[in-house]
């Protein structure tokens, strides 16, 4: 089998030579199954966390410093740690509702190898001692579901989930629900309400976290689909072993979603902040550069809702912290790639009309601002923009994020970088994602919206027009 | 912060200055007490906070540096400091409207709400000179009805979450909802499910915009044309207070105040839109006489000459007077005063069989609203479904069981609109409610739980654990085809619970005005009895009578015997509203004279009245109303009564005279003054205290005089295994007079059905929609079946005062229970 090849029976996944922590199934055609998993070491993290107390298997997880793998990078020990003891009970949703633009590897990690999810819960249950466990899959995603459940229904009958898992005392439920197509129920207070049986609309945190009043009101650990992935493989080695990898603030491996102009696309496991984005994009056993005849023009690093990057950062290692101070965030580890034949402004319209209608609808500045933003958008994009509508636009979108919002330094033009999160006046991040791509963009590429417009006025004068643009 | 826990109070310093905030309090609060009025739209006092709109961003500052955040999230913590005009709140709060107006129809000059409206209002204060948005506004239909009386314009609203909000959280009908998502977000109903709610009113009231309109309002004013006065719903005994609102003298609409202790602001659809009644084309604009078969219109003279020559050619001891839930409890004195100590009759019920024995309410120790509502309390609902009955109370009581933890334990013959939230739901039979309430009180004791009135004892034991904290128990009639001591039975059972109170569910307007102003045989004003009383009385009444008389069922039995000369109908329709039909009507029939007070005329005036003198309505007379915990608030006349109408004290007064006395009264101060004086628990009612008290009342305590009731001792007959025992319960809708002359109302009364358990259906082999004969043993009627698995099996439940199926019908008023053979017809 040679090395760093497309993987067939996983499409748009890409064996490199790296460490494999969490795709080390997926090259094998019949990795879904119970039997492969089995043969391959499946549950035997699982088998290890049971040997020792819950609380032990926590400070594991802590010292390893798992990173949260859902977009805010939070560490999972710390995260499970803010449980109020003694309200039970307890539950934990895990997020496999992946809609991020860009996003597409918690769906790979669900149909290559959905035991490793569920070892991921069982473990996660063991050390926070809870019984319930719901696992969300995104609407759309049929193959993801189909394996899950039939990965489920096997791990039930094999006695690894249900009552007296493994002979011992511990007894977990996991209960699938899908979502039915909608990008905010990936936001986890959403989320639970959409498990709840209500409109999946994000609830106002602060004052509560999930971890305090959560589902049904009860203290719930929300988690996404890869970190839970990395626990069977955390609890055989151990977090001394798992450290080994990545760097010291975010150690471990990371699966990247790499789109767009490059010439090798695809789902790539990278150690973290080892690797830099000029290596994934450029390396060999990565992507293997951009298309041919092209350069890169931008980058969006992590997700449609991080402010762009351009060829000046390429030397940034993939690492939370340097990215996040660099203006932009690693979010969920999509990275999209767009070469000198993009049109910036066309570039953003796009992704703005995403957010737009994918607002839940219920925070005004959301809900009015970001349609605003793309019915601006569309209108210079169409030929029909004014000379006042790039000042509208940042204003209408600071209504949305008020004050500087984060993006990348410029150094041609002596900017500095503003470094992430953004503020907000909206409940959820939403909103403030649907302003990324116009500061970004405005920033660099105003020339651009200029000409846009320019050229709107000069058809207008030429064609003899009385109505002057405003 | 430090030590917040000890401390009773929070600094946050607002714009500069230090508040004192209490814990728990929320910014937008807080800032209010202190003067400073943050804006907002979807933030609502009695609401839990959403965050939606996001109107009130403030700069707040915990430690961490200036954030923007929402007001009416945020509890205060010590040390806190707000900024609420600072340059970067300004931008928001203008961003925050200019989002709103972009898709915002500003169809101002034709929309209800200009001139009152919040969006309006604020845009002024806190919002862009003018908008930088060129594109095309959204569109939707425009008004959609989404139930008959309430419109959406879905084009003007904001998307607050109020009326949603409500309709889920405090009504408890999830039935409007927000659909589609982003930029389409709307509120809508669920297809073909229209927004069915008691309380559907509340929403339009509520609405920050005029997104929400009601039939009854809708392009009737513009808000600076109004004239507005404070006063008290009338068409229940909760007391809600309302702003009565007119424009050029005719009341176009009512809105609810919140009042802390009674209705928060809320108001049930009936209470909203009654005052269309009032408004009606057939009020009595001058008395009527009888002649030949018609009722004609004649002076008042006239009449009332009529009148008084009945009453004086008769023997006190056959005159009659039924009715009385109605009038202010001024002119209940008034009549009272006429009644017992001019014409000197006992022969006085304000209750027509479908109350309560009035010693038992005014001897129990009673509760408040709020008692009854004690957070982590228990409520025992022994009574009416208060859905049906006292809307306004039924959302207090919702509220105590949702929101702040209150235990609900139901005895009532079937399923309520409280059953969704209630601990637990036990049926009795109809008849043996007493008994259950013995098991359960022996079970609560530390008895055994043994099996009662159908309830198993598993049911009785787990229900007897929940019983804690303080007790408040709901009596009223749950069902008018048992007769009232069931329950009186089963009240004094569940007095033996420790620190038990009681909250009277006698639903019917003023009629707790009414016990307590004497409208009851054996009674005299001020909670007391003709033999306790008397003395009190010897200066201000010419007599007081020396024995105990009638009561409703009483008179009408006698009347039908001949044994009743004149009959008063004080605002009382006995065909429909007794429970006894055959009864009533045979009493109509037979009984000579008959002298009615009314606004509109009811059946049993069409049937039988001689004299009919026309009554004020509760907007066009002064006065004040007494509700069931005994609050009393004031009615403010608003506008003129049609025609030559008069208030019912002034109608008492001049009889009176005609008959030779002076009752003393040129105002209804002068009434309350001789109340204050006759009546030892309402010594401090004076006009200070009651104008003190405009918006929450003055509660009036005390059994006075009155001592609780023995045990009767109820037992209902065997029950055969051929019939059902029958429950005959209110509807918030029926056929009364009043809705009959309301627009709003007229079409909601429900098609009546007779409701039995399914497995009833196999054993009578009926189907649903089967018409059934349903006879007892004093009427029948033809009706069609329906499913109902709330209804206890043997039970069979009809809606009482349905258009065209009277209930009554079917009832013996003398009888404990009413058993009914069902057969297909
Ligand atoms: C708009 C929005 C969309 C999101 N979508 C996802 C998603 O699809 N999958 C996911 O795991 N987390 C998503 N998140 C992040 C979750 O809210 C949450 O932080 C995450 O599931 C926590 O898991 P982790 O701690 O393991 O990363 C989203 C957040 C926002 C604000
Ligand atoms: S920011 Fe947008 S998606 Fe988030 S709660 Fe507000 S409207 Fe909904
Ligand atoms: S209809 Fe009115 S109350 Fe309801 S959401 Fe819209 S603006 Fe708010
Ligand atoms: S009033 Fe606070 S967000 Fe609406």
């Amino acid at each position: 089998m040679p090395t760093h090849a497309y993987v067939p029976h996983a499409p748009g996944y890409v064996d490199n030579d790296g460490p494999k922590i969490i795709t080390k199934r997926f090259p094998l055609e019949d990795s879904y199954t119970l039997e492969r998993s089995e043969a391959t070491g499946g549950y035997a993290g699982l088998r290890a966390a049971l040997d020792r107390t819950p609380a032990e298997v926590h400070t594991e997880v802590r010292d390893a410093t798992l990173l949260g793998r859902g977009g805010a990078g939070f560490p999972a020990g710390i995260k499970w740690g803010f449980l109020p003891p003694g309200k039970f009970p307890y539950y934990l949703v895990v997020n496999g509702d992946e809609s991020e633009p860009g996003t597409y590897k918690d769906r790979l990690l669900m149909e290559r190898d959905p035991h490793q999810v569920i070892e991921g819960c069982l473990i996660t249950c063991y050390a926070l001692g809870l019984a319930q466990c719901f696992l969300y899959v995104r609407g759309e995603m049929a193959l993801a579901q189909e394996r899950i459940a039939r990965a489920l229904n096997d791990a039930y009958a094999a006695g690894y989930v249900g009552r007296n898992i493994l002979g011992t005392d511990f007894s977990v439920d996991i209960t699938l629900s899908w979502g039915a197509g909608a990008y905010i129920v990936g936001e986890e207070t959403a989320l639970i309400e959409s498990l709840e049986g209500n409109r999946g609309m994000p609830r106002l945190k602060p004052p509560f976290f999930p971890a305090a009043i959560g589902l049904y009101g009860q203290p719930t650990i929300v988690n996404n689909i890869e970190t839970m992935s990395n626990l069977p493989w955390l609890m055989t080695n151990g977090a001394e072993q798992y450290k080994t990898y990545g760097s010291e603030t975010s150690p471990g491996t990371r699966l990247f979603a790499v789109s767009g102009h490059v010439r090798r696309p695809g789902v790539y496991e990278v150690e973290q902040g080892v690797t830099t984005f000029r290596e994934l994009f450029y390396g060999d056993n990565f992507c293997q550069g951009i298309r041919e005849g092209h350069e890169l023009k931008m980058f969006i690093p992590g997700g449609g809702s991080a402010p762009w990057f351009f060829p000046e950062q390429l030397d940034f290692p993939l690492e939370a912290r340097p990215v996040g101070a660099g203006g932009s965030m690693l979010g969920s580890g999509a990275i999209v790639v767009m070469d000198e034949t993009t049109d910036a402004v066309k570039a953003a319209l796009r992704l703005v009309r995403f957010y737009a209608r994918e607002s839940c609808g219920k925070c005004t500045p959301c809900r009015e601002g970001t349609t605003w933003e793309e019915r601006i958008l569309q209108r210079i994009v169409d030929g029909e923009g004014r000379p006042s509508d790039i000042d509208l636009l940042l204003d209408v979108a600071d209504n949305i994020s008020p004050g500087p919002y984060p993006v990348a330094a410029h150094p041609d033009a002596g900017l500095d970088a503003i470094p992430f999160p953004p503020r907000q006046t909206t409940i959820c991040p939403l909103g403030p994602s649907s302003v990324a791509p116009i500061t970004s963009t405005i920033r660099r590429f105003r020339h651009e919206y200029e000409a846009k417009i320019t050229r709107r006025n000069s058809i207008a004068v030429s064609a003899g027009s009385v109505e002057v643009a405003s | 912060m430090t030590n917040t826990e000890a401390k009773t109070t929070l600094s946050v310093t607002i714009d500069g200055e230090v508040f004192e905030a209490r814990p728990g309090e929320l910014l937008i609060e807080a800032c209010e007490r202190a003067g400073t009025y943050i804006p907002r739209f979807c933030y609502h006092s009695r609401m839990k906070p959403v965050g939606m709109c996001r109107m009130c961003l403030v700069e707040v500052d915990t430690g961490r540096g200036p954030a923007l955040q929402p007001a009416c999230m945020l509890p205060c913590s010590d040390g806190m400091t707000v900024s609420t005009e600072t340059p970067g709140t300004r931008k928001v709060q203008a961003g925050i409207l200019e989002y709103l107006l972009i898709n915002h129809p500003l169809d101002c000059p034709v929309c209800d709400k200009g001139g009152e409206c919040p969006l309006q209002d604020q845009t002024v204060a806190y919002g862009p000179g003018e908008s930088r948005f060129v594109e095309e506004k959204r569109h939707y239909e425009k008004p959609i009805p989404i139930n008959d009386n309430v419109f959406l314009d879905r084009e003007r609203c904001i998307l607050c979450d109020r009326c949603t909000r409500f309709a889920d959280t405090v009504a408890g009908d999830k039935l409007i909802h927000f659909m589609d998502r982003g930029n389409n977000t709307q509120v809508n109903t669920f297809p073909d499910e229209p927004f069915a709610s008691y309380f559907s009113g509340n929403t339009v009231q509520i609405c920050p915009v005029g997104a929400l309109t009601a039939r009854p309002y809708r392009f009737k004013a513009r808000p600076w044309d109004l004239d507005e006065t404070v006063s008290t719903a009338w068409t229940d005994s909760a007391g809600a207070r309302v702003a009565v609102q007119s424009s050029r003298d005719k009341v176009i609409r009512l809105l609810g105040i919140d009042s802390d202790p009674v209705n928060w602001g809320w108001l049930s659809d009936k209470e909203r839109f009654a005052f269309e009644a009032l408004n009606s084309d057939d009020r009595l604009t001058a008395p009527l006489t009888r002649v030949g078969d018609h009722l004609v219109p004649t002076g008042w003279s006239t009449a009332l000459e009529r009148a008084v020559s009945l009453l004086s050619d008769a023997d006190p001891d056959r005159v009659a007077v039924i009715g009385g839930a109605r009038l202010t409890n001024e002119s209940q004195y008034a009549w009272a005063k006429l009644a017992k100590g001019v014409i000197g009759t006992d022969n006085v019920d304000s209750q027509l069989a479908d109350g309560l024995d009035p010693e038992l309410v005014l001897g129990l120790p009673r509760a408040t609203i709020d008692e009854a509502c004690t957070p982590g309390g228990t409520i025992i609902l022994c009574g009416p479904d208060p859905k049906e009955e006292i809307g306004s109370l039924y959302l207090r009581l919702r509220h105590a069981v949702v929101h702040d933890d209150a235990r609900l334990i139901e005895l009532t013959p079937t399923a309520t609109g409280l059953s969704p939230v209630a601990a637990h739901s036990l049926h009795p039979r109809p008849g043996e409610v007493a008994d259950l309430a013995r098991a359960l009180v022996e079970a609560a004791n530390g008895g055994p739980a043994v099996s009662a009135a159908g309830v198993s004892a598993e049911e009785i034991s787990s229900a007897a654990v929940a019983i804690d904290g303080s007790v408040t128990i709901i009596i009223g009639r749950a069902s008018l085809a048992e007769s009232a001591d069931c329950v009186t039975d089963a009240a004094l059972q569940l007095a033996a619970l420790p620190g038990s109170r009681f909250l009277s569910a006698l639903r019917r307007g003023n009629i707790h005005g009414a016990l307590d102003s004497g409208l009851a045989p054996g009674l005299l004003p001020g909670r007391t009895t003709i033999e306790a009383g008397a003395a009190r009385f010897a200066d201000a009444w010419p007599s007081t009578p020396a024995s105990r008389g009638l009561d409703t069922a009483g008179i009408l039995a006698a009347a039908a015997d001949g044994r009743i000369d004149v009959l008063v109908l004080l605002g009382s329709d006995p065909i429909n509203d007794f429970a006894g039909r055959p009864l009533a009507a045979a009493a109509l029939e037979t009984v000579p004279n008959v002298i009615a007070l009314d606004m509109l005329v009811n059946d049993s005036i069409a049937m039988a009245a001689d004299v009919v003198l026309a009554a004020s309505g509760a907007t066009e007379s002064a006065g004040t109303f007494t509700n069931l915990e005994g609050r009393i608030s004031v009615c403010r006349q608003r506008v003129t009564p049609p025609g030559t109408a008069r208030a019912d004290w002034m109608i008492a007064s001049e009889i009176a005279r005609r008959l030779g006395f002076d009752l003393g009264f040129d105002s209804v101060e002068s009434i309350r003054a001789e109340i204050a004086a006759v009546s030892v628990v309402h010594s401090g009612l004076d006009e200070k205290a009651l104008a003190e008290a405009l918006v929450d009342g003055l509660l009036i305590g005390g059994s006075g005089d009155i001592m609780v009731p023995g045990v009767v001792g109820v037992s209902p007959s065997a029950h055969d295994a051929y019939s059902l025992r029958l429950v005959a319960s209110r509807s918030m809708y029926d056929d009364g007079v009043a809705l009959r002359n309301s627009p709003s109302s007229r079409g909601l009364a429900r098609s009546v059905t007779l409701r039995l358990n399914p497995t009833d259906f196999d054993k009578i082999g009926v189907d649903r929609g089967t018409v059934v004969r349903t006879e007892s043993a004093v009427g029948r009627l033809l009706v069609p079946v329906e499913p109902d698995p709330g209804v206890p099996v043997g039970s069979a439940v009809l809606p009482w005062a349905a258009p065209g199926s009277p209930a009554n019908t079917l009832i013996d008023p003398f009888s404990t229970v009413t058993d009914v053979r069902v057969e297909r017809a």
